[in-house]
């Protein structure tokens, strides 16, 4: 039981090319706004149906907290902390995150259906917690 | 206290065939009653939790100034003080009765009780003056009053001075003993604790060599991932070590409550062993989404996540043995009536088969967190406190209620009061925290977030409305179910008139299968512990050295 459990996340990785989280570098928390790419957050267009979204997660908000992108793109988010752990959590994707202080965290998610999906902040972060969100919305 | 202390000591030593000492009665006593008050103001904070998701504000509840300072005082009373309370009681409670010698030093014992008592009390200052908002976690680099470190330190050290005095307890009883085998319940409390000081050393070392010379000021920057590796080093552990005590009670005493016998000797050694070998080298299965640490080690610590998995499942088989061959002795027939001959009317069996039967549940969803790639769905998302809820919210918490219906009893000489209230409780515990679960786990798959004021969350999903209302309604009754219990223990203490019959602790007959039919190399626990420094050191070295260098660059934040 506890084989055919393994080997379903076996096939889960190798099939469906699911990702956790890797090393994708390192930015201090207190550089985070003049080093690039956080310096310019925002989303652009890296080659057709291709996104990066730049984001700073920061107390109690995201920095930007509404990204636009067409559906079928494919969007890479970067994400890096000014401050304390936070979360990064997208409904109905597989994008779930932790923001680590000294971290940059990396992510990629394809949007086929268009809709708003919601983005929370999902690690306790202080009193203020409860008010960080954003939204993507896929067109 | 003193005055159960003075009154009653005597009495269980001259009825009890084994080594109690007063001396060393007062401090397990002491524990027991700090336990208790844990367990006031935790569960009291979960209910305010609770209620909150249904727009009963938490601080107008409480008087507390925000929903995080009550859950923080929620995580560190209970994670940390009830259930460090309950181990070092039983340990030491079994030992003694194992061993049939008192432990080998008074002091140490007496120093258990003063350093869970000093914990316990700082920690409780500190949070109530709202300086330690950063929740039993306490993730670097949010910043408590240096007191709250100094708090956990304390109630950490508590359950070293234990261990030693375990050690020290077993080597005196080895050199008058060379041949023997370690009496059973004695071996249980020793691997358990040994497997804690492992697992602890992760927390010490981010503590005493990281936070508090943060803390302080005395340097500025702090490293928030490594913090975060060392805190789960000991942070998987650590549930081991709140259900460990809750499987000692399975072990060595339901088999006897419920008329039957345990199943196997060597079985219970070698399930304690895997505890001791595979708790630790698990820890990154609670970082599969941090950035910092490679895909490779976390599958790793997957791998062996799934392993630690099977001693559970052969406590499984042998807990169901030892229960049917006391239902079938009490005349239960065919495949399933040995089940209902089982003793439900006594209020401590009722309370610890329920907590069994909620453990499934527990088990079930606790693979599913650890599956690697399927925890993308539930991470840090409710579903963990309902998964949580049902492992050490109630496989131990109504354990430990259960073995108070006894041990309570025991140690004061007291008829327990109100058995029935007492049968109650455990009912409205057990289906309280099913709805309570099923709450937060429909919660956490509609994608809502734990450790969030959902009640004034800036967002809302519409799946929501019926998870917060079954949330609500599932910790009311367990609060409801909480209140019946103290009703019972403060009744037990202060109103019952009459003696308690119960004057040993229900330690189970010879076992189906006794040790002599086991292998003597099962009892070279420090064999055992050399083998669990090698896996330790093979699961986290790689992770380490892939990590450095460290990057201390985090400055302390307030955030509340």
């Amino acid at each position: 039981m506890l084989l055919s459990g393994l080997g379903a996340i076996l096939v889960s990785v190798v099939g469906a090319g699911t990702m956790l989280p890797t090393p994708a570098g390192r930015v201090p928390p207190e550089e985070v706004r003049q080093t690039p790419p956080f310096d310019n957050p925002g989303v652009r267009e890296i080659e057709p149906g291709k996104y990066e979204a730049v984001i700073v997660a920061q107390i109690w908000a995201f920095v930007p907290n509404e990204i636009r992108v067409p559906a079928g793109s494919e969007v890479t988010f970067k994400v890096a902390s000014a401050d304390v752990v936070h979360g990064f959590f997208i409904e109905n994707t597989q994008v779930n995150a932790m923001i680590i202080p000294g971290q940059i965290t990396e992510v990629k998610q394809t949007f086929d259906e268009p809709g708003e999906y919601l983005l929370i902040c999902h690690e306790y972060c202080g009193i203020g917690h409860h008010n960080m969100w954003g939204r993507v919305v896929v067109e | 206290m003193s005055s159960i202390a003075t009154t009653q000591a005597a009495a269980i030593e001259r009825d009890t065939p084994s080594a109690y000492v007063s001396e060393q009665l007062w401090p397990i006593r002491g524990q027991l009653i700090l336990m208790l008050v844990a367990l006031a103001i935790g569960g009291w904070m979960g209910v305010a939790q609770a209620l909150e998701r249904i727009g009963i504000s938490l601080e107008t509840l409480t008087g507390l100034e925000s929903y995080y300072q009550g859950l923080s005082i929620h995580g560190v009373t209970l994670a940390l003080v009830f259930t460090f309370a309950f181990g070092n009681v039983i340990a030491a409670l079994i030992s003694i009765r194992g061993y049939q010698r008192p432990l080998a030093s008074t002091m140490l014992l007496q120093g258990s009780f003063w350093f869970l008592a000093a914990g316990l009390g700082l920690g409780a200052i500190i949070l109530l003056m709202n300086e330690a908002t950063v929740l039993f976690t306490f993730y670097t680099p949010m910043e408590a009053n240096p007191l709250f470190y100094l708090a956990a330190v304390f109630l950490v050290v508590s359950t070293w001075l234990l261990l030693a005095n375990l050690v020290m307890t077993y080597r005196r009883w080895r050199a008058d003993n060379p041949t023997e085998r370690i009496p059973l319940p004695s071996f249980l409390a020793l691997t358990t604790y040994i497997m804690w000081g492992l697992a602890s050393l992760g927390l010490a070392v981010e503590v005493l060599f990281f936070v508090l010379p943060w803390s302080l000021g005395i340097v500025d920057h702090t490293d928030p991932q490594l913090n975060r590796i060392l805190f789960w080093f000991s942070g998987h552990a650590i549930v081991y070590f709140w259900l460990l005590p809750a499987y000692i009670s399975w072990y060595m005493f339901i088999p006897r409550q419920v008329g039957g016998r345990l199943f196997s000797d060597g079985l219970t050694r070698l399930t304690f062993i895997l505890f001791l070998l595979f708790s630790i080298p698990t820890g990154l299965h609670h970082q599969y989404t941090d950035p910092g640490i490679s895909a490779a080690m976390k599958a790793i610590h997957l791998v062996l996540t799934f392993v630690i998995f099977f001693p559970s499942l052969i406590t499984a088989f042998s807990v169901m043995a030892a229960l049917e061959n006391g239902g079938r002795k009490a005349g239960g027939k065919g495949l399933f009536g040995w089940i209902f001959a089982l003793p439900w009317s006594n209020p401590s069996v009722n309370a610890q088969l329920l907590s069994m039967l909620v453990f499934t549940l527990g088990g079930a969803t606790g693979l599913i967190n650890a599956s690697y790639t399927v925890n993308l769905v539930v991470h840090n998302t409710a579903f963990v406190p309902g998964h949580f809820h049902l492992t050490v919210g109630t496989a131990v918490a109504l354990t430990i209620i259960g073995v108070c219906y006894w041990l309570v009893p025991f140690l004061s000489g007291k008829k327990l009061f109100q058995p029935r209230l007492a049968l109650i409780q455990g009912w409205l515990w057990a289906i309280g925290v099913l709805i309570f679960a099923r709450g937060q786990i429909s919660g956490g798959l509609e994608a809502m977030p734990r450790r969030t004021a959902i009640g004034e969350a800036a967002y809302e999903l519409p799946g929501w409305d019926l998870s917060n209302a079954l949330t609500a309604i599932g910790g009311s009754m367990m609060g409801i179910s909480g209140a019946l219990f103290f009703i019972v223990m403060i009744g037990t203490l202060f109103f019952s008139k009459e003696r308690t019959e119960v004057t040993d602790l229900p330690l189970t007959d010879k076992p189906l299968h006794g040790p002599q039919e086991s292998w003597e190399i099962l009892d070279r626990v420090g064999l055992w512990t050399m083998v669990a420094v090698v896996l330790i050191i093979f699961a986290y070295l790689p992770t380490l050295i892939s990590y450095l260098p460290a990057a201390f660059d985090s400055p302390a934040v307030k955030v509340w």
